[in-house]
């Protein structure tokens, strides 16, 4: 297989057995059945290589959230390794619980017109001891509400047909999040892309996969992998997105875990806050805020934002707002991981891992928590009341999009 | 992305000059690879632990004019030196770092192998001595964690008996500390320290080490010791009735990695901007020779710009240079090396001889700009283990000269100097 060729010959000979990705792992820190970083990455590598009875299950306890990697200093890839490992010798054979978390696009469509019914259901108590009993999946957890309206249906009725007349043009890789659960998230997208004159194309997109890739469905994964590129390539644009997980798996998690090459495309992906950053830095576009707007948040880095090293775009963009009174939350992982959280036997860890942020956030008390990932926001407001709102929808808020229309105007 | 100054490591000299200039009202940000050297301290910072004739210098300063001209302590010069070093304490302070030592002499600390170094200011794990006496009595006992082979507790108090002392070796076994074992792997310096950071685990310990005290006035433990702050350094001090000492174990270094933590909290929130895991792989120059960007594997085509630039990549350690076969080289801005030309003379075969290869480092200028084909850059300085002329092991200078260049650097760059 190629992606054993691809991760093994080049890293796990790199570890200097420092164990500095220990120290930066927040599940070890909880969870004693887990075995490490260190351990279950390129330690236990040596072993597997030689016989596949080293394989050890409890490796479905890493929630990938890649701080040791950030952490590395000799850049091994712990995280890869620990996926490729359950990928090649994992046996467990993901089951419905597994199957339903992950379908995150296949479920919103069916959950969709439902939407009033799923959401009760899923919030009720009855549905919550079903899930639980039935599923694995915890009660005390609470289910993302499913819009009844998508974004795709507002976009083609709204905005389609105006997207010709801007002089650039972006493909917008949306995700399942904004489909199904946050179509505001889509529409400040669009709206603030307009204003600064930039066209809105949608492709044929597919799920990302990364709840697929954590719940050991692999070939889910490699197909739409493969059908992701294949659409990205067709669109010959940049691909902006809105998510920090979505974008992270598109650039890192194809060809690192996936083994699929996405070099001619790569560069090219990239968040919407590093997107326009770097317009502004090129003189191409202008931001005019609003002068009355007023607002006290909190910016939670997610993990896989602050492993693309990108949360300095993010931070950037906020800074230009006038009115915001901004807090840098400190690093650490809110605990959901994805659909790691969702589950039973991850509940107890999962909330033990975001306590120190869910006590800070208490301690700040802001008006909202802003944050680029969905899965973060699901956990933070379940686990703290308090309302997370993705950057865009805070920029969308904060602008005045008319004098950034007029002052856009080429 | 656009800041005042672009710092390429993260290390101590990055941190130290980081924290001078963004307090100093600089915007400023740090890009680092990896961590670094202060994950492998001893938890004591030397200066200058040896002169070139193989003395050990007592007043610091003045011993550094028997150092050659091309010494980055040379360039800081000794008026400013004495300054500096008198402002350290100080500034580890207000990063919230307790050290103590004299700042203008050397001390002495106590190594695993029972014998003791010079050493210049130590983190609180590190107990500081005038004198080679450890032990007044001359009764030591040695404690150490059943199943914790990173401190090889039989060698150190052979060590001690060797030079002269009565020495008791003990071995404390705790349920939390032996569920680690399930993994051998992970029984390391950090993860102990994380397991003993419980209030209940470490009251717990203590009581097991003041059950095994007899006579001894001295009590030897491993660095496994406070890992976010120094409490249970201070709880053990003040409840064994005797003298602590704790003593570096294997890597990674527990106090180190306190400190570096410390260090890079200051940093944040002084209003840095901490780039983690990101490589500084390409730089841009503009017509008259000047640093204009730098590029890093993160952030591909976005550029970082800055009016000033400090390479602080740590040298052949921290891959801030590279030996290829026939040459050594400064990958990011091509910068000239000091390094013999013949390969031969790099190292010497006998591992524990004088190594050349550890003094490589790149050419500056007086106010350690970096050279280029002979020509300085106007807008970028060279610090710590990366800058040459000196030989940090060898002399046991490695923090003085981060430290100092740090500091020399950032007053330079903001015009105080
Ligand atoms: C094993 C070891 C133990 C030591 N112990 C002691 C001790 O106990 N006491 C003492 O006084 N001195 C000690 N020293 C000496 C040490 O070199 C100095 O004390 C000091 O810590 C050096 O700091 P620095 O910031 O210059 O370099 P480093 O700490 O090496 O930091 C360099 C940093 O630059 C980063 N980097 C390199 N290239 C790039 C790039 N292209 N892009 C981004 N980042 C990059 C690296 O990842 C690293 O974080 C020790 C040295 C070593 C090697
Ligand atoms: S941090 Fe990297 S080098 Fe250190 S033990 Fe972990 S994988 Fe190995
Ligand atoms: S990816 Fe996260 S959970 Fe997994 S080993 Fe690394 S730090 Fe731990």
């Amino acid at each position: 297989m190629i992606h054993n060729e691809h991760i093994r010959s080049s890293n796990f000979e790199e570890c200097i057995k420092c164990t500095i990705c220990t120290e930066f792992c927040p599940v070890i820190e909880v969870n004693p059945l887990f075995p490490g970083p260190k351990q279950a990455g390129p330690d236990g590598e040596r072993f597997r290589l030689k016989n596949s009875f080293f394989f050890d299950e409890n490796l479905k306890y890493c929630m990938n959230c890649k701080r040791c990697e950030t952490a590395c200093p000799s850049g091994v890839k712990i995280a890869d390794i620990i996926h490729s490992a359950r990928m090649d010798y994992g046996t467990v054979i993901p089951h419905l619980r597994e199957r339903i978390l992950a379908g995150t696009d296949v479920m919103g469509t069916l959950a969709r017109p439902f939407a009033p019914i799923v959401n009760a259901v899923a919030g009720s108590k009855a549905g919550k001891t079903v899930m639980d009993k039935v599923l694995g999946i915890d009660h005390r957890r609470s289910f993302p509400k499913y819009a009844g309206h998508g974004f795709i249906g507002w976009f083609k009725k709204e905005k389609a047909s105006i997207q010709d007349s801007f002089p650039s043009q972006v493909a917008f890789f949306h995700g399942c999040s904004v489909e199904y659960q946050h179509p505001e998230v889509g529409k400040a997208f669009v709206e603030v892309l307009n204003a600064v004159g930039v066209g809105v194309r949608l492709m044929d997109e597919k799920c990302c996969g990364v709840a697929m890739i954590s719940n050991a469905m692999w070939p889910q994964a490699r197909r739409n992998a493969i059908h992701n590129l294949k659409e990205f390539r067709k669109a010959g644009l940049p691909v902006v997105t809105t998510s920090s997980t979505c974008t992270l798996t598109l650039r890192d998690e194809y060809p690192n875990i996936l083994a699929l090459r996405n070099d001619d495309v790569r560069e090219d992906i990239v968040i919407v806050e590093k997107f326009l950053s770097d317009m502004l830095d090129e003189g191409d576009i202008k931001l005019v805020f609003r002068p009355d707007y007023k607002a006290k948040v909190a910016y939670h880095v997610p993990c896989h934002m602050e492993k693309l090293g990108w949360s300095i775009f993010t931070r950037r963009l906020l800074e230009m707002v006038p009115g915001l009174e901004l807090t840098v939350l400190d690093p650490g992982c809110c605990g959901i991981a994805g659909t790691y959280g969702f589950k039973k036997e991850n509940y107890q860890y999962a909330q033990a891992i975001g306590q120190p942020l869910f006590d800070e956030i208490r301690a700040e008390d802001p008006e909202y928590v802003v944050s680029e990932c969905e899965t973060c926001k699901w956990q933070i407001e379940m686990s703290t009341g308090y309302k997370v709102v993705n950057p865009i929808v805070l920029l969308y808020e904060a602008l005045d999009l008319d004098k950034t229309r007029e002052a856009n105007m080429r | 992305m656009r800041y005042d100054v672009v710092i390429i490591g993260g290390g101590l000299s990055a941190l130290v000059c980081g924290i001078r200039l963004q307090r100093s009202g600089k915007s400023v940000l740090l890009v680092s690879s990896g961590q670094n050297a202060m994950h492998f301290s001893s938890g004591s910072f030397g200066f200058l632990g040896r002169l070139p004739d193989g003395s050990v210098p007592d007043g610091l300063i003045d011993a550094v004019q028997a150092l050659p001209e091309s010494h980055p302590y040379r360039k800081v010069g000794t008026d400013r030196l004495r300054e500096y070093a008198g402002q350290t304490i100080g500034f580890f302070e207000s990063a919230g770092i307790l050290l103590h030592g004299d700042p203008l002499h050397n001390s002495l600390r106590l190594t695993a192998s029972g014998a003791t170094k010079p050493a210049w200011l130590a983190m609180e794990d590190v107990t500081l001595f005038l004198s080679g006496e450890v032990s007044s009595s001359g009764k030591v006992l040695v404690v150490t964690l059943k199943g914790f082979t990173d401190f090889n507790a039989p060698f150190v108090a052979s060590a001690f008996s060797r030079m002269g002392y009565t020495c008791r070796l003990e071995e404390v076994e705790m349920e939390e500390i032996a569920s680690l074992r399930k993994n051998p792997t992970e029984m390391r310096s950090v993860n102990i320290a994380r397991a003993l950071e419980g209030q209940h685990v470490l009251d717990r310990f203590i009581s097991c080490v003041r059950g095994k005290l007899k006579d001894e006035d001295t009590v030897v433990l491993p660095q496994v010791f406070g890992l976010k702050d120094t409490s249970p350094l201070a709880a053990i001090r003040s409840r064994i009735p005797a003298h602590v000492h704790f003593i570096g174990t294997m890597i990674p270094s527990v106090p180190g990695i306190r400190t570096q933590m410390s260090l890079k909290s200051a940093f944040l929130s002084a209003g840095g901007t901490f780039l983690p895991g990101d490589t500084a792989v390409r730089a841009g120059f503009d017509g008259s020779g000047s640093v204009a960007a730098v590029f890093t594997s993160n952030l591909g085509k976005t550029p970082l710009e800055a009016g000033e630039f400090i390479l602080a990549s740590g040298g052949l350690w921290g891959k801030g240079l590279d030996a290829k076969y026939d040459a050594v080289i400064e990958p990011l801005f091509s910068l000239d090396v000091d390094y013999p030309g013949e390969r031969k003379q790099w190292y010497d075969p006998d591992f524990f001889a004088r190594q050349s290869f550890t003094g490589f480092g790149v050419v500056t200028d007086d106010a350690f700009r970096a050279v280029k084909g002979g020509k300085t850059v106007p807008n970028l300085r060279v610090i710590g283990a990366e800058c040459g002329g000196a030989n940090p092991l060898e002399e046991g200078s490695g923090a003085g000269i981060a430290i100092m260049s740090a500091f020399m650097a950032a007053d330079s760059i903001l015009g105080s100097i």
